[in-house]
């Protein structure tokens, strides 16, 4: 394999990889409080068309992130009131998130915009455009580190640093201050941290509200920065593979980042070749889109490692009367 | 003592989380510029006004029954399966290769081991998040998630490069031969003088499905077996210190779940489309976790949800023949059930457990 072929797969591993980033490290924030959340897809999904569209209508393209991440809250905060307020099922209130956003994307783009439940096309000014890091163009003839900084690290949009740059962040988030401390504690043992004196729901209020917030950029990116407007269930499943990322790197946020690489790069590698043959024996493009539920499900197994979620994860909090 | 009358938990719950459901709907259907009204009667008069309509109804329904009694069993052991899809998926392949590979000399024959294959298919996709649940403790809801994308994955890869037909450019099997064709309603009810609608799709499974709602009801309530799948659902502790084994019980509860959500191929595949394709569960085994909550994981609410909701499917697919409404309401109305009857429950239990202590209260 030629050497540009390589940066060329390693380039879309990080495009794609950026929506599973944003997605795992929303999921992160939710579940390390103890909030399961299978509505991933869906926050992305409802934020993928919002955003769209706005931008479509207004032709700016901030104004549709900002619309995307507010429809991604909106959800958010439904899945607060039903697992939080009226302590409910968080897995079956992720399923309603999932199917609301997909039956509502298409009911709403098909009353606005009457094309079979997509936005329009979206041109400059509604998107997101590349970000040429300096230097770049000059330094693209030094052999080896001139194609790698310029074809792979720049070149981006902005919402594609902002997720990388979000990765130190959650950690310093998680482990450095106050609030990420009661974050972990109250997804580990809610009633420690309610005798401290802290507000358990008012704690998980806020990760759920961070993950709506991710998920929202997450959403945005997909519609109006890797591609030009939004089509109908255009997530495609990429917030179940952030959640198998999640798993994959058992709620860190360093880990978490190395996981969506590198099932970006399996969605990199089976877009551009349809079938892989290694020493004679053909892998079919299928084996590519199942490997990352399939390495998901062997870690989960604990074959590999145990993955322990957090130990208060999915259960409601019932303060003592 | 409980604080509301059975009858409550059982009817008034439901029944207040759907008109909820109805009214966000008929919201939605006003926001989009449509009469809520008008819509209702089109969906009533598509899927209830005719044979035609109810040969879908009852098509659709047949498919729920399947994958919401698969729901309710897992549901009462205190799994949660939201691999339905992929377990039907598998079916589905199960009853393709019965009905493919082996002549049948009759239809009866076909359905009884067609039924069989589809369920052990269905129960060994169960049984891998089943094993790891049970004995590793890896959530099945999350393996079960993984299981269904991971069945979509075999399922295009063996109709792509092993099942399809020479020269044929679709990714499906070939057709089933004649002699597996089920029954439709229309030819089983025309000897007893009763026209139904030729063209509609409802066939013998419907008859296989309500079999099944019943086999469930003596399962669950007639049999130790039933008894003992239920204890660890309420406690898992309570049911080890029982002598229970909870590792047999979530294997056998899942392997009858996924079997059953895998028998709902004999239904879309043998007496539908006669042929495997791609995308031949439709999201059904999605709509299981819907339908089992709405009918309170018991087969005859799994019966009358699974019917309530064929009908929301024909309407909606009436809606979108005849009106701007696209069929993706019916996704919505879906999602709300959801959301009332599952997550949002105690929002409607909690107010109504208050009046009902507090007319005890007036009475004592």
């Amino acid at each position: 394999m030629e050497f540009l072929t390589i940066i060329q797969i390693l380039d879309s591993t990080v495009r794609l990889a950026t929506p599973l980033l944003l997605a795992c490290l929303a999921g992160l924030y939710s579940e390390r409080a103890g909030i399961f959340d299978i509505g991933l897809e869906g926050k992305m999904l409802m934020a993928a068309f919002f955003s769209a569209a706005v931008a479509a209508v207004t032709g700016n393209v901030w104004l549709g992130l900002l619309a995307g991440i507010a429809s991604s809250l909106v959800l958010a905060g439904l899945h607060g009131v039903a697992s939080i307020t009226f302590r409910g099922n968080q897995l079956i209130s992720g399923v309603a998130i999932n199917f609301l956003a997909a039956g509502m994307t298409v009911l709403i783009a098909q009353d606005w915009f009457q094309q079979g439940g997509r936005t329009p096309s979206l041109f400059s000014g509604g998107r997101f455009t590349p970000i040429t890091l300096p230097f770049a163009d000059s330094l693209s003839g030094v052999p080896v580190l001139g194609p790698v900084y310029s074809e792979l690290l720049s070149g981006h949009s902005v919402l594609v640093y902002i997720a990388f740059l979000a990765v130190p962040a959650t950690w310093w988030i998680l482990f450095r201050t106050r609030f990420g401390l009661r974050l972990r504690a109250v997804g580990e043992n809610p009633a420690a941290v309610d005798t401290a004196g802290v507000s358990v729901v008012g704690l998980r209020y806020g990760a759920v509200m961070i993950c709506g917030l991710l998920c929202g950029i997450a959403g945005a990116y997909l519609a109006t920065a890797l591609q030009a407007g939004f089509v109908k269930d255009m997530t495609a499943g990429r917030g179940f593979i952030a959640l198998a990322a999640l798993i994959f790197a058992k709620w860190r946020p360093w880990h978490a980042m190395g996981a969506c690489l590198l099932f970006g790069l399996l969605q990199a590698i089976a877009l551009r070749f349809q079938n892989i043959e290694l020493g004679g024996i053909v892998i079919p493009v299928q084996a590519m889109d199942a490997l990352p539920y399939v390495l998901t499900v062997v870690i989960l197994a604990g074959f590999v490692g145990k993955a322990i979620p957090p130990r208060a994860g999915g259960q409601p909090y019932v303060k003592e009367r | 003592m409980d604080k509301m009358p059975k009858w409550a938990d059982v009817v008034l719950i439901p029944l207040i989380s759907l008109i909820l459901a109805a009214l966000l709907s008929a919201l939605v259907i006003l926001g989009i510029g449509e009469d809520p009204m008008a819509a209702v009667k089109l969906m009533v008069n598509g899927a209830l006004g005719s044979t035609y309509g109810w040969g879908y109804t009852l098509y659709y329904a047949t498919n729920f029954m399947f994958t919401g009694l698969a729901v309710a069993v897992a549901a009462h052991a205190g799994l949660f399966n939201i691999g339905g899809e992929g377990q039907a998926m598998l079916g589905g392949l199960g009853v393709a290769l019965v009905c493919l590979l082996i002549p049948w000399p009759h239809w009866t024959l076909a359905l009884a081991v067609a039924a069989l294959g589809a369920g052990i298919f269905g129960a060994a996709w169960a049984a891998i998040p089943a094993y790891l649940q049970a004995k590793r403790g890896s959530h099945i809801v999350i393996t079960t998630i993984m299981f269904n994308f991971i069945a979509a994955a075999v399922l295009n890869y063996v109709l792509v490069n092993v099942l399809r037909p020479e020269g044929s450019m679709d990714p499906a099997t070939e057709r089933f031969p004649e002699a597996v064709h089920l029954p439709s309603l229309h030819e089983l009810l025309a000897p007893i003088g009763i026209n139904f609608s030729k063209s509609a799709p409802a066939n013998v499974s419907l008859l296989v499905a309500m079999g099944a709602c019943l086999f469930v009801w003596l399962l669950i309530w007639r049999t130790p077996l039933g008894y003992e799948i239920r204890s660890l659902g309420k406690s898992e502790p309570g049911a080890r210190y029982a002598g229970i084994s909870s590792v047999r019980i979530i294997m056998i509860a899942m392997l009858i779940s996924g079997a059953l959500a895998g028998m709902m191929a004999v239904n879309n595949v043998m007496g539908e489309a006669e042929r495997l394709v791609l995308n031949a569960t439709e999201g059904a085994g999605f709509i299981g976790i819907a339908v089992a909550l709405m009918g309170r994981n018991h087969p005859f609410g799994v019966f009358l949800a699974a019917i309530l909701f064929g009908f929301l499917y024909q309407g909606g697919a009436e809606l979108a023949l005849w009106t701007s409404i696209p069929r993706e309401l019916i996704v919505v109305i879906q999602a709300l059930v959801i959301l009332f009857t599952g997550a949002l429950d105690n929002m409607v239990r909690m107010p109504l457990e208050k009046i009902f202590l507090a007319v005890r209260r007036g009475q004592n």
